[in-house]
C-alpha cells in the first residue's frame, strides 16, 4: 500500500509537474518557492485532500506551513485523521453508554 | 516568385494588385485602398521612377507633410500618403520618418544607387519581417510570403520559442521561424551592397527623475491630454472610406468613440463583442456607452466552440504560437467588420501601456509597498482588490496570497521585478519541452537576452517606468498591435488605427509622473480625469477588466476534444514533432477531457501546446496545402 507521502507526492507530479519530476524533489522542498504549485494550484490541491481523505479544511488551515510540501501535507493528513479518529471513538464511546 | 509571394498576402489587400521588377529588384504590393482610391496604386515611383514604393500602413499628417513639401518645390501627381513618402524620402532622405505621425512599413528602391531603404512605424502597429535565400534579400508584411521562396527554411526557432514560453512574445528581430528576422519597432534599415545595416531612429524614453519638473498643473496637464487625444483622432479619421470604431465597454475604446464623433457628421459604426460566459462579457457597459453615444452598433457573441473552431485560422495569420485564445474573437470581430463594408477602425488600443493602465503595474505597486511596509495589514485588502474579476484569485487562501505576491529582498534589486511574477508562471510551461528541446536551449535564460537589448538610461526610470517601458516595447508590437491586432485584423482586411499611439501622445504620456498615471491604485488617473464628462461615469468608475477569452476549455467541449485537437496532441504526433514530451502532453490532456484545468498555467501551457503544433504543421508539412487553400477564410 502506497504510503501517504508516496499519494501526495504522485499526485503532485502528476497534477501539477504532468509527470515531468526531472530529478525529483525533497519531501521538504517548498512547492511555492520551487514554482511547482502557482497561486491557484493550490485550490486543486485542497480539493485532492478534501475528496481523498474525507476531511474538510478549515479557512485557517489554509497556510502553507500544512500545504507547502510533501511533509507539511503528510503531517496535516496524520493530524487530521487523527483527530477524526478520536472524534469517531467519542461518538462510539457515547454510544455504547 | 513574386507573384506567389503576394498571393500570399492577398487577404491584406484585397482591392488591387501591382508589381515592378528591374534587373536588380523586385516589389509587389497587394492594396487595401484607403485613401486615394483612384490615385494610390503600387507599386509607386516618384516623377522618373527612379524610386519605387511600396508600403502599408497611414501616415496620419501626410495632409501638413505635403503642404511643406508643395512649398519646398515638389510636385504631387496624386493625393496618396504613399506619395508623400516618396517626396518626403527625396526631400530628407532617411531621416524623413522623423517627421512621419502614422503606423508604416514601407520599402523604396533607389534604382540609381541600388540600395533599398524599409522602415517601420516607431510603435511596431505594422509589421515588417526579412530574410535572406543565400544572396537573394526577401522581404514583405508576413513571414509565409516569404516562406514560399526555397530558399527560407521553415523551421521553428527553439529560441524563440523559449521567448514566448518566457514573455509571451519574441525578442526582436527574432521570429517564430529560424533565419526569418522582423524589423524591430522604431528601426529603419538600408540594404546596399548585399549588406543590411539596421539603425533605430526612436525608442521610448522616459524621464530619469520620476519627480513632477514641469510645473504644469494636473488640471493642464489633463487638458493637454485631452487636446491631443481629440487631435489624434482627427487626423486618425482621414480616409476616403467610411471609418469605424470597435467599442469594447471599457474607458479606452469609449473615450476614442467619443471623440471621433466630435467630427464625424453622421452616427457613427461601432462594433463589439460579446461572450456568453458572464466572466467574459462586458455587455452592460457597451450598452451604457452605445446608449450615451448613439452609436450604430453590431456585435458578434462569441463562445469556446467557436473559438476552437477558428483557431487555427488565428495561427496561420499569427505565425507565431501564443499562451492565450484572446485573437480569435477580435479575428471574428473583424470579419464583422469586413462583412459590413467597412476597412478602418479607431481602437483604444495603446492606452494601457502609455497611460498606465494594466493590473502588472498595480501588482508592482503593491509589491513595491509591500517591501516597504512588511506588516501592514492591508496587503491582503490590496491583493484581492487586483484581481475581482479572476474568481480563481477571491477563493484563494489569504496565506498563499502573500506567499506568492511577496517580493523577496532580492527581487527588489532586480530591475525586472515588475515582470519577473510574471515570467516565472510562464516558464513553467517549459516542463513540457521534450529532451531534445531542453538539450538544445541548455538552460538558457531569455532574460539575459532581454537585459542586453535595454536602453542604457532603463536602470534609471522609476521602477513604474520600468515596468511600463517592457509593455509598451516587448509585449505590445510582440502580441498585442500583432496576434491580437494587425494580423487578425488584416486576416479580413481591416486596418486598426490607434490615437492613444500618436506619437506625440506617446510621448507626452511617457514625460507624465508616475503619480498621474496611478494615483494610488486608480489606473489611467489623468485619462479618466479627462475623460469626465465625454463618457458614461459607469465606464470612468468601473474596475478595469482586461480583455480575455474563454481559454483551454474552447479546444475540449464537454470534456472531448475538437477531432483537430486530438490529431495534434495525440502521443504519436507529439512525438514526430518533437518539441514536447508526449507523457506530459496526455496527462494535460488528460485534466483537460476531466474538466480539470486550472489557472493560468494549466491553460497557457494547453493553448501554447496547442498553438506550437498548429504552428509546426501548417507551415510545415501542411503547407502547400494551406497555400492553395489561403482564399478560403473562415
Amino acid at each position: 500500500m502506497a504510503s501517504v507521502h508516496d499519494e501526495v507526492r504522485q499526485f503532485v507530479i502528476d497534477n501539477f509537474l504532468f509527470g515531468q519530476a526531472d530529478g525529483g524533489f525533497s519531501d521538504d522542498i517548498s512547492f511555492i518557492e520551487s514554482g511547482i504549485i502557482d497561486s491557484t494550484g493550490v485550490l486543486e490541491l485542497i480539493g485532492f485532500l478534501e475528496e481523498r481523505y474525507q476531511f474538510q479544511l478549515a479557512p485557517t488551515e489554509l497556510v502553507p506551513e500544512n500545504l507547502d510540501s510533501v511533509n507539511n501535507l503528510a503531517r496535516l493528513i496524520a493530524r487530521k485523521r487523527k483527530a477524526s479518529e478520536q472524534a469517531q471513538q467519542k461518538e462510539e464511546y457515547g454510544v455504547c453508554r | 516568385m513574386l507573384g506567389r509571394m503576394s498571393e500570399m498576402l492577398s487577404h491584406r489587400g484585397p482591392d488591387a494588385r501591382g508589381t515592378f521588377a528591374d534587373d536588380h529588384a523586385g516589389l509587389a504590393h497587394t492594396r487595401l485602398s484607403i485613401i486615394d482610391l483612384q490615385g494610390g496604386g503600387q507599386p509607386m515611383g516618384n516623377e522618373d521612377g527612379s524610386l519605387q514604393i511600396v508600403f502599408n500602413g497611414e501616415i496620419f499628417n501626410y495632409l501638413e507633410l505635403r503642404e511643406d513639401l508643395i512649398k519646398r518645390g515638389h510636385h504631387f501627381a496624386t493625393r496618396s500618403d504613399t506619395e508623400v513618402i516618396l517626396h518626403s524620402f527625396e526631400e530628407f532622405g532617411e531621416d524623413c520618418v522623423q517627421q512621419m505621425n502614422g503606423q508604416w512599413a514601407f520599402a523604396i528602391w533607389d534604382r540609381m544607387k541600388r540600395s533599398l531603404f524599409l522602415s517601420r512605424d516607431r510603435m511596431g502597429v505594422r509589421p515588417l519581417f526579412y530574410a535572406f535565400a543565400g544572396r537573394t534579400f526577401l522581404f514583405g508584411s508576413e513571414i509565409k510570403a516569404l516562406l514560399v521562396h526555397p530558399g527560407v527554411k521553415r523551421t521553428l526557432d527553439l529560441r524563440a520559442l523559449d521567448e514566448i514560453f518566457t514573455f509571451w512574445h519574441c525578442l526582436p528581430p527574432n521570429t517564430a521561424f529560424e533565419g526569418v528576422r522582423e524589423l524591430p519597432p522604431g528601426h529603419s534599415a538600408t540594404l546596399a551592397k548585399g549588406r543590411l545595416t539596421i539603425r533605430k531612429y526612436w525608442e521610448l524614453q522616459f524621464p530619469e527623475s520620476s519627480e513632477d519638473g514641469q510645473g504644469a498643473s494636473e488640471e493642464e496637464r489633463s487638458a493637454e491630454l485631452l487636446e491631443l487625444l481629440r487631435d489624434a483622432t482627427r487626423i486618425r479619421l482621414r480616409a476616403d472610406v467610411p471609418v469605424g470604431a470597435y467599442l469594447s465597454g471599457g474607458l479606452d475604446s469609449t473615450v476614442v468613440t467619443a471623440l471621433a464623433r466630435q467630427f464625424v457628421p453622421h452616427r457613427l459604426r461601432t462594433f463589439s463583442i460579446r461572450f456568453d460566459d458572464a466572466e467574459f462579457d462586458e455587455g452592460a457597459y457597451q450598452q451604457a456607452a452605445i446608449r450615451h453615444l448613439q452609436t450604430d452598433h453590431q456585435e458578434i457573441y462569441c463562445d469556446g466552440a467557436t473559438i476552437g473552431r477558428v483557431f487555427p485560422d488565428v495561427i496561420w495569420h499569427a505565425e507565431k504560437p501564443i499562451l492565450r485564445t484572446a485573437p480569435a474573437p477580435l479575428f471574428l470581430l473583424s470579419k464583422l467588420v469586413h462583412e459590413s463594408g467597412f476597412k478602418v477602425v479607431l481602437t483604444g488600443e495603446g492606452s494601457d501601456e502609455v497611460l498606465g493602465g494594466y493590473d502588472i503595474f498595480k501588482e508592482y505597486k503593491i509589491r513595491h509597498f509591500w517591501a516597504a511596509h512588511q506588516d501592514s495589514r492591508l496587503r491582503p485588502l490590496l491583493l484581492r482588490r487586483l484581481y475581482p474579476y479572476l474568481k480563481n484569485i477571491g477563493a484563494q487562501p489569504e496565506a498563499y496570497l502573500n506567499a506568492f505576491f511577496h517580493p523577496d529582498a532580492a527581487e527588489q534589486e532586480d530591475p525586472f521585478s515588475s515582470h519577473q511574477p510574471r515570467w516565472r508562471l510562464t516558464s513553467g510551461l517549459k516542463l513540457f519541452y521534450s529532451a531534445d528541446v531542453k538539450a538544445e536551449l541548455n538552460g538558457r535564460q531569455p532574460a539575459d537576452d532581454l537585459g542586453l537589448r535595454l536602453p542604457p538610461a532603463f536602470l534609471k526610470w522609476n521602477g513604474f517606468h520600468r515596468a511600463q517601458y517592457l509593455e509598451a516595447s516587448y509585449l505590445m508590437p510582440g502580441y498585442i498591435l500583432s496576434s491580437q491586432g494587425d494580423r487578425v485584423a488584416m486576416a479580413h482586411a481591416v486596418e486598426g488605427r490607434f490615437p492613444f499611439l500618436d506619437c506625440r501622445v506617446v510621448e507626452f504620456a511617457a514625460a507624465l509622473p508616475p503619480r498621474l498615471k496611478m494615483k494610488v491604485l486608480q489606473e489611467k488617473y489623468l485619462l479618466k480625469r479627462c475623460a469626465r464628462g465625454l463618457v458614461p461615469d459607469a465606464v470612468i468608475r468601473r474596475h478595469k477588466q482586461p480583455y480575455r477569452a474563454p481559454d483551454a476549455r474552447s479546444f475540449f467541449p464537454g470534456g472531448r476534444p475538437l477531432d483537430y485537437i486530438d490529431a495534434l496532441l495525440s502521443a504519436d504526433r507529439i512525438r514526430q514533432d518533437g518539441v514536447f514530451e508526449p507523457a506530459a502532453v496526455q496527462r494535460l490532456v488528460e485534466k483537460a477531457r476531466r474538466g480539470n484545468l486550472a489557472g493560468l498555467r494549466d491553460n497557457m501551457a494547453m493553448v501554447g501546446i496547442v498553438s506550437t503544433q498548429l504552428l509546426l504543421h501548417r507551415f510545415g508539412r501542411d503547407f502547400h496545402v494551406e497555400e492553395q487553400h489561403n482564399g478560403e477564410r473562415s
